[in-house]
């Protein structure tokens, strides 16, 4: 058994992450060896009976206390800077981003890659291009890491997260969970593959071979959805029903009954179908009744991709997003911008059941749900 | 020789006919301890019960340690192996940690330094100590009853909604635990503003009383906050409204602010005391008034101050704000520089001392090293990129673990050690200290150093499965666990041993500064016959002869030359 001890290092934010690992690393020993030294030789030369020369002791010294005070609050700045920008380059994922879909259940993961491929507990990237991974959780918190990427981000219930990486190596690297989510938290586990650019393809083609795959895209599955529970009852093509349309909504100015805006990105359409009460459309009573309980977070993430196709491109042609599609990279940037501003759900949602609350999602993991109608038994799990 | 004697320290002249009265043997009734409002006696309990629950977190500690042997987690079920180390986290940070050196050191030293005859409320020094019992009482009936598995964090929606553990129960216990702590605190704040020695300045108290200042301001102003919140989490638990589950409307982000707005705090409740002994003993082993005074009594005021504000530093990875997020890194790199100034002070102080080398010394030179080396991990945690990768791994545990076991614990004993004497007026065994002081810091870099490079291999906390090539630094860091384990054992032993076989101390058995020294060890029931007049500063060892303290034993055959620090100075 080889036990290594240094990690793998696959991706661009691991080469930017690393450097800085070491400088601090550099630092912590050599302040530490400074310290433990002055320590050592001090504590020995002034030990008691030594004849040394104790005369004139120095109880203060301003220059010097001032001098061991403001180094370390130079070098300090130094590393935050150094560490603050990669950081903050995850909350602008580039625009060819792939993007993904996770949602942590306990205690697995669930994958939507967006030509309808879906895996659970694998995730399979291609190398060298931009991977974003939108995330949530359907009941409590969970945290997607993978060490040899350097990356983590916690999926959360309730809001959407976003990060982004360039993986930089072939291979297959540990995906762990790192909030504690409950029983089964340190089984819930997986694998990162890194494939070439070629297999990779050759695996979403044909990705129902080795994972619970469907051939039908998210808009298509949305589109379905969008269909069974019949949406298009209230937000017909024209906008004359009693809800506002959908048509070109996606990343639009939405303008609120209280006077308010907001830009309708994957959170605000998320809220609006949970939680209709909370932002009602200027112009339109509050009808619409709360299908909570209706769609598990993977057909949420569905709905959301048959809204955005409704921006005019076809649906099912957008593997990849596409700069010139206006809905996409408003897209882009608000889901970056959702993931910091938490959606504020205030007293609309204070009528559910507590009841109902309580289910842990567990049962949901079948892949065939999402294709079928809405059905209680599936959600209705038990409370671990 | 200009120095007086100390009044009559003790009894080891045996023809003298009867004993004198001290704290101890001045009533023997149970009623006498269970009711008692004398600030040592209630400290001496409260040394009993934390030792108690030390243990219990202990055992848990040893469980976990055993089962991460093997990858595959042969010992427990998944719930039993969350439910240990909730156990043990709720345990050792609640029953132990915080409580720990304020409630046991710090009771039964502040009074005796600062010349008082006992803390500004004596009845709510006692009831903190009934509250802080019957907290523990109910987590230990939570944990009989079935204990919880949520971690000592409770982080929501899980603990609100999900876990079925005795979560309520556990959260009641914390919540009254809380309010023994902010009783401590107020206390002390008034104690120490109100009950000086005439001449006792605030430039002239000890750094150990700066330090449980800051730590009191900390408390009072940090544990509501934690209790409101464990309350709402109790409240969302049992009755239908949502505060922190997103399906009802609420917020679980809101949750971890409200919980490290205290729960950051909380770290320095526990390193501040420490930090006071730290500086008392290094002053009295270097026999050297601790360099740079004023700012190491004020760097344990910014730390205090600072540490309110970098909580968010325990958040890097929700999606909060990337603004936020930077604040929040920046401030906690400015509290690196407090911390810092006390270690660089520390050192200095050794320059030109005269130094000898006992047991709690060789603990407060430990604690200089492991701190240091866990203040320095803690910037690798707050450096943004840095924390994404090392958040929620096991290089948070240990590094976290340096700083409450290498600060907080390492502090305890040195304090323990130094003020053994005073407390139960008995000398312990020297050589076995200096041993176990030696056993305990090897067994603890053996089992918390491997954890750095577990954590930066990615294996994540909370795991009892793991991929098996982290398993050779698992098996490392338990076989130090096992040698830190017989390094706690040893002074259980030797220091209650000492209790029926230890010679007896002196008044100032170390030959230190400092009014606890003045009287009888043990104190009197009202610590002073007379109130002193403090006309000298801190840590003033010009004043005293250099001879050798009483634990180098030749001294005790002439008992009489070991003497305190005259009360009207010698100047």
């Amino acid at each position: 058994m080889n036990y290594p001890f240094l990690p793998d290092r696959a991706s661009d934010f691991a080469d930017k992450m690393d450097p800085v690992f070491y400088i601090l690393l550099g630092l912590t020993v050599l302040f530490t060896v400074l310290v433990l030294s002055f320590i050592f030789v001090l504590a020995l030369r002034y030990r008691r009976g030594q004849n040394v020369n104790r005369k004139n002791p120095r109880h203060h010294n301003a220059l010097l206390e001032m001098t061991w005070s403001v180094i370390p609050l130079i070098l300090g700045l130094g590393v935050f800077v150094m560490a603050a920008i990669p950081y903050a380059s995850v909350y602008h994922p580039p625009k060819n981003a792939i993007e993904i879909f996770v949602v942590g259940k306990r205690w697995m993961w669930h994958i939507q890659h967006a030509n309808g491929a879906r895996e659970n507990n694998t995730l399979h990237i291609p190398v060298g291009k931009p991977i974003q991974l939108t995330m949530i959780s359907q009941d409590v918190n969970h945290g997607f890491y993978v060490p040899a990427f350097r990356v983590k981000r916690d999926a959360l219930p309730g809001r959407y997260n976003t990060m982004w990486f360039t993986p930089t190596k072939i291979g297959k690297f540990h995906l762990f969970c790192t909030e504690y989510c409950g029983t089964n938290h340190s089984e819930m586990i997986g694998s990162v593959y890194v494939q070439s650019p070629m297999d990779y393809a050759a695996w979403l083609a044909n990705a129902g071979q080795e994972v619970e795959a469907r051939h039908q895209s998210l808009e298509t599955l949305g589109e379905v959805l969008y269909t069974q529970l019949a949406c298009g009852t209230c937000h017909d093509k024209d906008g004359l029903g009693r809800g506002p349309t959908l048509t070109s909504l996606y990343g639009s100015k939405v303008m609120k009954k209280d006077g308010t805006s907001t830009i309708a990105d994957d959170t605000y359409i998320r809220n609006s179908i949970f939680n209709p009460s909370d932002d009602i459309a200027a112009g339109y009573q509050q009808v619409m009744p709360s299908y909570k309980d209706q769609l598990t977070e993977e057909q949420i993430l569905q709905v959301i991709a048959y809204i955005k196709s409704l921006n005019g491109s076809p649906p099912g042609a957008r593997h990849l997003p596409n700069p010139g599609m206006s809905g996409t990279t408003g897209q882009k940037k608000s889901t970056g911008h959702g993931s910091i501003s938490a959606p504020t759900q205030p007293a609309a949602a204070k009528t559910a059941e507590p009841s109902q609350q309580k289910k842990s999602g567990v049962d949901t993991m079948a892949p065939t749900d999402t294709l079928t109608a809405p059905k209680e038994a599936t959600t209705a799990g038990k409370r671990i | 020789m200009s120095i007086q004697q100390a009044p009559a320290p003790d009894t080891y002249v045996k023809q003298e006919s009867e004993p004198v009265k001290n704290y101890l043997n001045a009533e023997h009734t149970v009623a006498s301890w269970l009711l008692t409002k004398d600030h040592k006696r209630i400290a001496v309990l409260y040394l009993i019960s934390i030792t108690f629950f030390f243990i219990i977190g202990g055992v848990a500690a040893s469980l976990i340690r055993a089962e991460l042997t093997s990858p595959h987690g042969r010992l427990f079920t998944n719930d039993s192996y969350n439910k240990l180390f909730s156990a043990h986290g709720i345990i050792m940070v609640f029953f132990f940690l915080v409580p720990s050196i304020p409630a046991t050191i710090g009771n039964f030293i502040i009074p005796l330094m600062i010349g008082a005859k006992d803390l500004a409320f004596p009845r709510l020094n006692l009831l903190s100590w009934y509250l802080y019992t019957i907290a523990g009482g109910i987590a230990l009936t939570a944990m009989i009853m079935g204990g919880v598995d949520t971690g000592w964090t409770f982080y929501t929606p899980y603990s609100s909604v999900y876990s079925n553990g005795q979560v309520v129960m556990t959260l009641i216990a914390v919540f009254i635990a809380g309010f023994s702590s902010i009783a401590t605190g107020i206390n002390f704040i008034v104690t120490i503003h109100k009950m000086r020695a005439p001449g006792l300045t605030w430039f002239r108290l000890p750094l150990f009383i700066w330090a449980h200042y800051a730590t009191s301001v900390i408390i009072v102003l940090g544990t509501p906050v934690v209790a409101i919140t464990l309350a709402l989490v109790a409240v969302e638990r049992v009755f239908p409204i949502g505060i922190f589950n997103p399906a009802q409307g609420g917020d679980p982000i809101l949750f971890q602010h409200m919980f490290w707005f205290y729960s950051h705090p909380a770290v320095y409740i526990m390193i501040l005391p420490s930090m006071g002994i730290i500086s008392e003993v290094i002053a009295n082993g270097s026999r050297k008034r601790i360099f740079g005074y004023e700012l190491v009594a004020f760097s344990s005021l910014a730390i205090a101050g600072f540490g309110f504000l970098v909580w968010g530093h325990h958040m890097f990875v929700t999606g909060e704000s990337v603004y936020l997020a930077m604040v929040f890194s920046l401030i906690s790199f400015l509290v690196a520089v407090p911390s810092a100034i006390k270690v660089f002070n520390w050192t200095a102080t050794i320059y030109k001392g005269n130094v000898t080398l006992h047991a709690p010394m060789m603990y407060a030179l430990g604690f200089i090293g492991l701190f240091t080396i866990g203040g320095l991990t803690g910037l690798f945690l707050a450096s943004l990129a840095v924390d994404v990768h090392l958040n929620m791994t096991y290089f948070v545990v240990a590094h976290f673990h340096y700083v409450m076991v290498g600060g907080a614990i390492f502090g305890f004993m040195a304090g323990l050690h130094f003020w053994w004497p005073k407390i139960t007026g008995r000398l312990y065994n020297e050589l076995w200290a200096k041993i176990a002081a030696g056993i305990i810091f090897l067994g603890f870099n053996l089992t918390f150093f491997p954890q750095f490079v577990l954590g930066y291999l990615g294996m994540p906390r909370r795991y009892h499965y793991y991929p098996p090539e982290f398993q050779a630094w698992n098996i490392l860091s338990t076989a130090g666990a096992s040698v830190l384990g017989v390094g706690y054992l040893i002074p259980a032993v030797y220091l209650s041993l000492s209790l029926i076989y230890g010679k007896k101390a002196s008044a100032n058995p170390w030959n230190a500064v400092g009014l606890e020294w003045q009287t009888a060890s043990p104190p009197p029931t009202e610590n002073f016959e007379d109130i002193p007049i403090v006309t000298w500063e801190a840590y003033d060892y010009t004043m005293l002869p250099d001879v050798e303290s009483d634990l180098d034993y030749s001294s005790l055959e002439n008992e009489g030359s070991v003497s305190g620090v005259p009360a009207g100075g010698v100047k």
